[in-house]
């Protein structure tokens, strides 16, 4: 497996002159290897949002370095990099620049001097790939939060990155509207093998990862599988998380002496447990 | 109030007029224009509605919505009507009231000058009814790419523009939201005296002004990161294409233009 | 304080080519005291039929009765600032709404709109920013140094500081975290029970609306479809699924283990820990029969 992104030791803090106030990020390493789902989680303030722009090279760390695939991120090879990342963020409003679906997920294309008749196949290939091919002159203000957030995505994946990075990208959306995102990620996943990094306080969101980093005040606290840091528990919820359903769901049920065989993350695997611990016997 | 005013919005369509180039618009706008002036007498300024009404059937606006959605700018051309009748003391008197007398060359530069008023503000909002304001700015810039070379900066003023249209629903929600807030909060725009007004407007304005900020520090963000570093090298998705329709849509307002040259006094 | 609105209907941009229905003959009464929510997916017209809740609309036609005061289509509604009053609306996002120089005049503006003394709306703006979980510190410094989440209770303190008898929430938890979200429920659950408020709940989460609705009002397509206690509407999933709406994850979690073990269990649990306890509770009476 081939590592596409990585954070070495990285600090980073924004009044960098106070060498006494926090930091908004402390010491944090991780890597994300081609074709992996990665979650970084934490509560708001948690330094999440400042690791996604270290990421783009909107911020340099103070200290440490980040790797995209084998470069060092620097102020020379910023916008080669910049290129290669495609990122979406919370606002659905404030990321559109297009006046139209199309051109917006043109934007990226006609900044990196991509000609014509490729944007052309481009940006109908990406919508396709978002399900939006339907919406191509639709205007901004004629699209759910859901749509628009597709659309971003669509505006990344024309530019064939190597990684989409979702900042907080469904906190904003209605239920429906995070399912539809959350869906043609999914999607995106299995057709095409997209390496995904999805910052979220969402915890059903973190359980489609691979793997999760946990973040609590600039630190990462812990990084596991889903089922590795559900296990956590009530540390999760000390910490401003909460519990998926089917983990906060198991605890009660045990609580109230039912039998259940261990941490259970999805529904389904809970109803299993209960059948066959209560009531197949 | 607001949302009755048709000038300035676009309806979509697919008429003769809508599928025209932004750029064969614009420029029979601003011929349009000069070519009013050339109307001076009543064959010609017949000639000239026609056309305009002929304009509006191509597009296939509902004359309806046109006469509607321009009652402010109506009242204004009755307005200059009155002023002339009253002031233009010229030629034989039609009718005399005692207290003022209307005289023919008034009444004749009264209807010439409403008619010259109202077939302009009829083309311009054809223009801008059947032409979305994206493809207005994509006209306007190539129409302006030559004044690159004396340093004006096209590509920016038309990214400014197209994304401030882009906004404009979005900044309007925005005031509506706002509005309906502090209003909820007891805050009275529409009474009182007009000191109490002026301070009723500051708890509209500094979110509003809050929120553009934000808005606009967050979309400069997304566009750095997705690769945005001014004009230079930048290819176009947006193309123009001149049509057949357009020429001769230009042919045919020189047409008129002439026919005008011709039988005017 | 009764509100009740007759034949509601409301349009947009009314007598242009842009008209656009947003409420059909809405029928909504929701009494005293009551903890209503008003669910539907995006665009069934809940957030224009909040509106009408304080005389922020004027119904295209129909009436709305706030209390004892009556906002009728066609005709000038004389008075709404003493509607206004009784009725807060938190609004979504309302950080949004925060202008003032420091935190104190910000909750001190509603009020005093309403001729409150600047003295009695500072006391009560003191009052509130405990209220709402934020150090009294806090008065003095400007809404915008703070984080969003603090925004956001200061703006609900604004709201609050009006001491509405009528309190309307539209989304008030989007875009905060899982602990956040929890403590603003709950902070107006609390409110609710203590002051006897009327409590209005729009929202798009079913679970919230489990959890601390009386009742139930559903929007679809601009029309109030149904309305009801949350146990009997919740219940018929095949309903909700002709509003493009679902159940809340314990109830579909419930039908799942019904499906499994072949039996109903003695009621519909509404939240994660009664459905705990009417589990155990099957489980223990299962165990005794064998």
């Amino acid at each position: 497996m081939s590592e596409i992104l990585s954070f070495n030791h990285i600090t980073f803090s924004y009044t960098p002159e106070n060498a006494e106030a926090r930091k908004a990020v402390q010491d944090v390493s991780f890597s994300v290897n081609q074709g992996e789902w990665i979650a970084i989680v934490g509560h708001n303030g948690s330094g999440k949002s400042t690791m996604a722009k270290l990421m783009c090279g909107l911020l340099f760390p103070e200290q440490g370095e980040v790797r995209i695939k084998r470069d060092v991120l620097t102020e020379e090879n910023l916008w080669e990099i910049r290129s290669q990342i495609g990122m979406v963020f919370q606002n659905p409003d404030n990321q559109f620049v297009g006046a139209t679906v199309q051109d917006d997920v043109a934007f990226s294309l006609e900044n990196n001097g991509v000609p014509y008749e490729e944007m052309v196949i481009r940006v109908k290939e990406a919508l396709e790939q978002v399900k939006m091919e339907g919406f191509i002159n639709h205007e901004p203000h004629h699209l759910s939060g859901g749509q628009k957030q597709r659309v971003a995505i669509a505006g990344a994946l024309a530019m064939y990155p190597q990684i989409l990075i979702l900042d907080e990208a469904t906190s904003m959306l209605d239920p429906q509207g995070r399912e539809e995102v959350l869906k043609t990620v999914q999607a995106l996943r299995e057709k095409i093998g997209l390496t995904v990094l999805s910052i979220t306080h969402d915890l059903e969101e973190a359980l489609l990862a691979d793997r999760v980093i946990f973040m609590n005040d600039g630190k990462k606290y812990a990084e596991g599988t889903p089922a590795e840091i559900f296990a956590l528990g009530d540390q999760l919820v000390d910490f401003g998380l909460d519990l998926p359903f089917a983990t906060k769901m198991t605890k009660l049920l045990q609580a109230q002496g039912v039998q259940l065989v261990g941490q259970h993350m999805t529904e389904e695997e809970l109803v299993n447990d209960l059948w066959t611990s209560n009531f197949n016997k | 109030m607001m949302e009755k005013m048709i000038f300035g919005r676009y309806i979509p369509g697919n008429s003769f007029v809508h599928q025209l180039d932004p750029r064969s618009k614009l420029i029979f706008v601003f011929a349009f224009i000069i070519i009013v002036f050339l109307a001076n007498n009543i064959v010609t300024y017949a000639i000239l509605l026609a056309f305009t009404l002929f304009v509006i059937l191509m597009s296939r606006i509902r004359l309806y919505f046109l006469v509607n959605g321009l009652k402010p700018v109506i009242f204004l051309m009755a307005f200059t009507f009155i002023l002339h009748i009253l002031m233009n003391k010229e030629g034989a008197v039609l009718l005399d009231l005692g207290f003022m007398k209307i005289h023919e060359e008034g009444l004749k530069q009264g209807i010439f000058i409403s008619m010259r008023f109202l077939v302009l503000v009829f083309i311009t909002s054809i223009l801008t009814l059947t032409t979305s304001p994206i493809s207005i700015t994509d006209g306007l810039e190539t129409l302006l790419n030559p004044l690159k070379k004396i340093k004006l900066p096209v590509h920016e003023l038309a990214l400014m523009m197209s994304i401030s249209l882009r906004f404009i629903p979005t900044l309007m929600d925005e005031t509506d939201k706002i509005m309906k807030a502090q209003m909820a909060r007891g805050s009275d725009l529409s009474a009182g005296p007009l000191k109490d007004r002026l301070k009723a407007v500051v708890p509209l304005l500094v979110p509003l002004f809050v929120s553009a900020f934000k808005r606009a520090e967050d979309l400069a963000t997304a566009m750095e990161v997705r690769g945005y570093r001014g004009g230079e090298g930048r290819t176009r998705y947006r193309q123009l294409k001149w049509d057949i329709k357009d020429t001769m849509s230009l042919v045919l307002l020189l047409a008129v233009a002439a026919t005008l040259w011709l039988l005017r006094n | 304080m009764d509100i009740k609105l007759q034949q509601v209907s409301y349009a947009y941009s009314k007598g242009t080519p842009f008209e656009k229905y947003a409420l059909h003959d809405v029928e909504l009464s929701i009494a005293s005291g009551t903890y209503e929510a008003i669910i539907g997916h995006t665009g069934s017209g809940k957030s224009t039929i909040l509106q009408h809740f304080n005389g922020l609309l004027k119904p295209s036609s129909g009436t709305v009765h706030i209390g004892d005061r009556v906002v009728e289509a066609g005709k000038k509604a004389k008075e709404l600032k003493p509607i206004r009053q009784k009725v807060g609306i938190v609004f979504q996002f309302p950080e949004h709404q925060l202008f003032e120089e420091t935190v104190l005049k910000d909750i001190m503006f509603g009020p005093m709109n309403f001729g409150v003394s600047e003295k009695d709306a500072e006391k009560r703006a003191r009052e509130l920013i405990t209220l709402v979980g934020l150090p009294d510190n806090i008065l003095e410094k400007s809404p915008f140094d703070l984080s969003g989440g603090q925004m956001r209770r200061v703006a609900i303190a604004g709201v609050l500081a009006m001491e509405p008898e009528v309190i309307v929430l539209d989304e008030p938890t989007a875009g905060l975290d899982p602990r956040g979200q929890k403590e603003i429920m709950d902070l107006f659950y609390t409110l609710h029970k203590e002051k006897g408020l009327t409590t209005i709940l729009v929202t798009h989460s079913m679970e919230d609306a489990a959890r601390y609705a009386d009742r139930i009002a559903i929007m679809h397509e601009g029309k109030c479809v149904l309305t009801g206690e949350p146990r009997a509407l919740f219940a018929d999933s095949a309903t909700l699924a002709k509003y493009r709406l679902e159940p809340p994850r314990v109830v579909r979690f419930q039908h799942k283990v019904e499906q499994m073990i072949g039996k109903k269990l003695s009621k519909v649990c509404l939240i994660e820990e009664e459905l705990a306890e009417e589990l155990g509770q099957a489980i223990r009476e299962g165990r005794a029969e064998q």
